[in-house]
């Protein structure tokens, strides 16, 4: 399998606090990989810098492309799809006016419908409440809305920050089944970054573990999982 | 009976324009958060270049509709040159380029034009019209279709076309929208060409009423905020709500309660403005947006 997205010294800053150190993490095609990490690791600021959104400095390889310093809308252009902490739903406008935003830059009209379907398909909540303004949605609903957003793009990569947050385990029990779907049926590579670190390490092939702005370890999950007293000291499980 | 309804109907004219330009004020608000003191005077000056196409020989409606260019296409390059620069500073800042915008069309047409009060062709026919019994103005009538196509055509856009939907969205949120791939400067120029335009409609359905100067639009744009506050700052359909509301009350206060008459009318605007903002500042329609801190 090769490198989708390769970043090598990705080092970011807000005005002058620098938040990340010089990063080194790969995705590889078809894989998911995890961020880990506590609060303020700096997990949610390397998706943003990913996506041009903070002020960043390194090399990112996106296939085969160096993306830094990129606007964020020709980023998104190139087949990336990111969901970000919180959800960023367009509270009033209606589920299916969300939607198709996320298909807004697409030229391939008969397809993007396919897509619409598909995603109902997954949530057939959303179909129930295609018409409802988006902001009157449960948070579940509304992280349901923001993954199906994003895939109305047909991304070759999505960058998803906590999308358990906040949510019933029942929920995110769902909501993590459908991404393992949409990995292995549609073949779209994920960035995932979780607080949830046992929920992530389930899904995920390779895990990266960032403290205080820098790699600490990596591993591939199943290896990081057993390992029992990097649970203990840096997962805290 | 008969006068009630010629002064409905006259309150309905007026209150097509206060509606049209109300709606110009949220279309910016929504996108910006702010207020463009400088709605009216944008709309006064497309009126003069109306004027001047008008005298140049060109047919009215030749004229309308390309003053209506004209002014997209002016709206598109004020927010990208001398907007764009001051998007992300202070407020006061951006009021007072709002209000330096004011003072510069205002300025502009006085010195162009000079202040002397003009004449200014309505494209309706001169002689009053009869329905169903009561005379109405045929400019009257004309004004309130125009200004109703506009806003039908505005709304049927923004409703059901992608780029519409596209506006929208990056009027509401910004970040999310570059997340899809809308290019925000882009739809933000394409809001103020489009409130541009709605507001030289306006401008030239007033015009003949009450003839072409400089301060033309000044009153005007005080009922439009009015307008806008009561139907709610946030929501299209109720600053075009409120501007006609604003019309006929304006117009049946006006006519209706002696100590009123045509001197307080605007007084009347302005303590319409102060109870809202009092009583229910998000207005009939509007939404109240918390911001976290």
């Amino acid at each position: 399998m090769s490198a989708l997205l390769e970043v090598r010294g990705l080092e970011a800053q807000y005005g002058r606090t620098k938040v990340l150190h010089g990063l080194d993490f790969t995705v590889e095609e078809g894989g998911i990989t995890t961020l880990l990490g506590a609060n303020g690791a700096g997990k949610s600021t390397t998706l943003r810098a990913l996506c041009g959104m903070v002020q960043m400095s390194g090399s990112l390889r996106f296939a085969g492309r160096e993306i830094q310093g990129r606007a964020t809308e020709d980023i998104v252009r190139l087949g990336i799809a990111h969901v970000v902490e919180g959800r960023g739903t367009f509270l009033q406008l209606s589920v299916e006016e969300n939607l198709r935003l996320g298909a807004y830059t697409r030229k391939d009209k008969a397809a993007a419908g396919e897509d619409m379907e598909r995603v109902y398909h997954y949530f057939p909540v959303l179909k129930e409440r295609r018409s409802q303004q988006a902001g009157t949605l449960s948070g579940g609903e509304q992280q349901m809305l923001a993954i199906s957003r994003a895939l109305m793009l047909r991304p070759t990569l999505m960058l998803l920050d906590e999308p358990s947050f906040g949510l019933a385990p029942l929920v995110v029990r769902e909501i993590f089944r459908i991404m393992r779907t949409v990995n292995q049926e549609q073949k779209v590579s994920m960035l995932l970054v979780e607080q949830n670190a046992s929920l992530a390490l389930d899904l995920a092939d390779h895990a990266y573990l960032l403290e205080t702005g820098n790699v600490a370890l990596s591993g591939t999950a199943a290896d990081i999982k057993k390992d029992d007293s990097i649970r203990r000291s840096y997962l805290g499980y | 009976m008969e006068s009630l309804l010629q002064q409905i109907v006259a309150g309905l004219a007026s209150g097509g324009i206060y509606a049209s330009l109300a709606l110009a004020l949220v279309m910016i608000y929504q996108s910006t958060e702010h207020l463009n003191f400088a709605q009216g005077e944008m709309a006064m000056f497309s009126t003069y270049i109306c004027w001047t196409l008008i005298n140049a020989g060109m047919p009215y409606w030749g004229a309308f509709f390309l003053t209506m260019a004209i002014s997209f296409l002016g709206g598109l390059f004020i927010q990208w040159v001398i907007l764009r620069p001051v998007q992300n500073a202070p407020i006061l800042s951006v009021v007072i380029v709002f209000i330096g915008l004011l003072v510069i069309f205002n300025s502009m047409a006085g010195w162009i034009y000079s202040y002397l009060i003009k004449p200014f062709p309505s494209p309706f026919p001169g002689q009053p019209l009869k329905l169903g019994g009561v005379v109405f103005g045929a400019h009257s009538l004309g004004a309130i279709g125009v200004t109703l196509v506009v806003l039908t055509l505005l709304f049927l856009f923004f409703r059901y076309t992608t780029l519409g939907l596209a506006m929208r969205a990056a009027a509401q949120n910004s970040v999310s929208s570059r997340l899809v791939g809308i290019r925000v400067g882009q739809m933000l120029a394409l809001g103020w060409g489009l409130a541009a335009l709605v507001g030289s409609v306006a401008g030239m359905m007033v015009a003949p009423i009450v003839f072409l100067d400089p301060n033309m639009m000044v009153g005007i744009l005080l009922y439009s905020f009015a307008a806008a506050l009561l139907g709610g700052i946030s929501s299209p359909g109720g600053a075009v709500l409120g501007g006609f509301v604003i019309g006929v009350l304006e117009n049946l206060l006006g006519t209706y309660v002696p100590f009123i008459g045509n001197e307080l009318k605007q007084a009347v605007a302005l303590a319409l403005i102060i109870g809202v903002l009092l009583v229910k500042p998000s207005g009939l329609f509007g939404k109240i947006v918390v911001h976290r801190v």
